[in-house]
């Protein structure tokens, strides 16, 4: 069982800031991460080829500085990286990312036949959730998104069960391999990396790819092969009265408070 | 492409056995203030088996038309087929916007026909606006964990492709008697080359239901700091006889189950009295609670958005100020008096 994962280095997004005076970005200082639910899907990865046998590359596309990622996931178990790391792909949206990876994965494939990839559900960073459809689109291979069990896998004749989240209820789904998968996180607890793994990361060098590697058209990448610009940028702000703080020691304030509610016939006791 | 080749707006009409999504009602108020601005038409694209009779539904709801696909392989929603089917719609009839809902199946479904039928897609808008003489649709969307706003654009594929997120329009009235077109196509492929099956469903309670009545809800957010600490909510929320309810952050960390997380991507309600603990207030989260009646804010961090809208805000560590109201409130509720010694009126 050859597993292939997609995972994507991103700012960790609750780190991230507003400047209030520019109403711009402040990502100074801010860690890069591996995506939290890639995560997932690279420890799902690696569960499976404990189970049944294989080996599981990785992937990501980004700038030189994602070899971190990479290496992180080789401390969770995978075997092999791949850095896909050109000029040309910069500002890439998703329509030109999952036409990186599906070529990407298309090369991988060429030299080992990949039976199953993995990408998140989304990338914190944009939380677009588009990336997987249009690499599975591209690949003309089965899409099954936001899965939060694998159930079964059956080598032998190449199939694939699993549980899929709906709104308010859950799909159970059989298909079969190739086929690619987007995780939630509740597919399984992230163990901690072993020793022997942690100690073959340190030394890992993932191995490099450009355009010219993965047989990708310069046209169809970067600024040029994205469909889609972004235009203006902006903090959103409601635009309302604002309330009352209610000053004083924290027991005061939480009288006062209450008085309020009282007084503004909010609350009513009960005798 | 040639631009002019693409006319009209659509939308996905989203179903699920027979049932639609509340989603592909509210973009009818949307989808028809911009085709009305693009002086062009309102279609709907609807797929299922037996499904019929929800195309009268939404011309009662200002469409003109509505593509229909009916197939007993179209039942259950899978990616294959509604992508073969949606795809060649588009190949065949050229809208130049077309939105769908950003639900799970929606996202699913839109990630796929892009790609397919090659053009751009924006994921989870909150607003939509068009521009008359380039008629471009400008989408916008939060990025970076909603902290900012960006408009997307596509300006040189056809169609401008969008998800809307649920509950952020509000849906528009029914017309009744209101009629239009329906033009039937036939599924592209049959049930023996769709490679995925569906084996069956395991339904859940969704707790939502009370959130969305309840009249008191405390909510937590990240700034709790650890699943024990919930208990403070908890008793508070138990002393008001009120429930307990949760931002993105707390539920994301594991604290409490899905179904409680008020805002953009979860529940919208409007209470009497809605109090935020421990949350900084981004604009997903307020636009869920932000019609309560009373909004009462507790956070160390002066500066936090939430007391911009809050009726009433303290300013200090929750694991102080939570318990004190806590133990005040169950006082006060009783109908004693106050530690200290202000008298209330009691009923
Ligand atoms: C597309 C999209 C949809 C989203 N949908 C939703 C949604 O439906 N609902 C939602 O809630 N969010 C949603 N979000 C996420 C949202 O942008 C915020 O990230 C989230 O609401 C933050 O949660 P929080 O306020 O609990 O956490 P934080 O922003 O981390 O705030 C924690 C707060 O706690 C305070 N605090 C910390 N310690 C203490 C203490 N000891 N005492 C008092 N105060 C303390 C801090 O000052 C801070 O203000 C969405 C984001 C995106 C991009
Ligand atoms: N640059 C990238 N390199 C590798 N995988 C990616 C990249 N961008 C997105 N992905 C994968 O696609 C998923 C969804 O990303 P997105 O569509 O950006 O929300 C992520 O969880 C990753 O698995």
């Amino acid at each position: 069982m050859h597993v292939v994962v997609c995972i994507k280095q991103v700012p960790d997004t609750t780190e991230v800031r507003i400047d209030p005076k520019t109403n711009t970005l402040v990502r100074a200082g801010v860690p890069s991460i591996m995506n939290p639910y890639d995560i997932h899907a690279v420890e799902e990865a690696v569960r499976i080829k404990e189970q049944v046998g294989g080996k599981v590359t990785v992937i990501t596309m980004g700038p030189p500085a994602a070899v971190q990622v990479l290496k992180e996931a080789v401390s969770l178990g995978a075997d092999e990286t791949v850095l896909v790391t050109d000029r040309v792909f910069a500002a890439s949206d998703t329509f030109a990312t999952s036409y990186v990876l599906a070529s990407t994965i298309q090369k991988i494939a060429g030299s080992e036949p990949v039976d199953l990839i993995f990408a998140g559900k989304q990338a914190i960073d944009g939380d677009t959730a588009q990336t997987g459809p249009g690499i599975a689109q591209r690949m003309n291979l089965p899409l099954l998104t936001y899965v939060e069990k694998v159930r079964s896998i059956d080598v032998e004749n190449k199939k694939i069960v699993v549980e899929r989240r709906l709104e308010g209820s859950k799909q159970i789904v059989e298909s079969t391999l190739p086929a690619l998968l987007t995780v939630e996180k509740e597919i399984n607890d992230v163990r901690y990396a072993t020793l022997p793994n942690l100690i073959k990361a340190a030394t890992h060098n993932p191995k490099a790819w450009d355009h010219t590697v993965i047989e990708a058209d310069r046209t169809k990448v970067g600024l040029k092969g994205s469909p889609t610009r972004v235009g203006r940028s902006f903090v959103q702000q409601l635009t309302n009265e604002p309330g009352e703080i209610i000053e004083g020691t924290p027991q005061e304030a939480v009288v006062s408070l209450v008085d309020k509610l009282f007084a503004e016939g909010h609350l009513v006791a009960d005798r | 492409m040639s631009m002019e080749s693409h006319r009209g707006v659509w939308i996905f009409l989203e179903q699920n056995h027979g049932e639609m999504a509340p989603v592909s009602w509210e973009l009818a108020g949307a989808g028809r203030r911009i085709a009305d601005k693009l002086d062009t038409e309102l279609a709907g694209v609807l797929l299922g088996d037996n499904v019929e009779d929800l195309a009268k539904q939404a011309f009662a709801y200002g469409f003109d038309k509505v593509y229909l696909v009916e197939d007993g392989a179209l039942k259950d929603y899978r990616n294959i087929p509604y992508t073969k089917a949606v795809s060649m719609l588009v190949e065949k009839y050229k809208p130049e916007i077309f939105l769908l809902g950003a639900t799970t199946m929606g996202r699913d479904l839109a990630g796929a026909v892009a790609t397919e039928v090659q053009t751009g897609l924006t994921a989870d808008c909150t607003e939509l606006e068009v521009e008359e003489d380039t008629r471009l649709l400008h989408a916008v969307r939060p990025t970076f964990g909603g902290k900012l706003m960006a408009t997307i654009i596509c300006d040189v594929l056809r169609p401008q492709m969008a998800t809307v997120r649920p509950r952020v329009m509000a849906a528009p009235e029914q017309q009744e008697g209101r009629t239009g077109e329906i033009i039937r196509e036939a599924l592209p492929m049959k049930e023996e080359d769709i490679v995925v099956k569906v084996l069956g469903y395991i339904q859940e309670n969704v707790k939502t239901a009370n959130l969305d009545e309840a009249e008191i809800i405390v909510a937590g957010g990240k700034g709790i700091g650890e699943a024990k600490n919930f208990k403070l909510v908890e008793d508070l929320a138990e002393v008001l006889g009120g429930t307990v309810a949760a931002s993105r952050a707390a539920v994301d960390a594991g604290w409490i189950g899905h179904e409680y997380q008020v805002g953009q991507t979860g529940v919208t309600v409007r209470p009497k009295i809605y109090i935020a603990i421990g949350i900084s207030g981004a604009i997903q989260h307020l636009v869920g609670m932000q019609t309560s009646e009373v909004i009462i804010a507790i956070n160390k961090d002066p500066e936090a958005p939430i007391f911009k809208t809050a009726t009433y805000g303290i300013v200090g560590d929750l694991q102080e100020i939570v318990p004190a109201l806590t133990e005040e409130l169950r006082k006060r509720l009783a109908g004693e008096s106050t530690t200290e010694g202000v008298e209330v009126a009691s009923n």
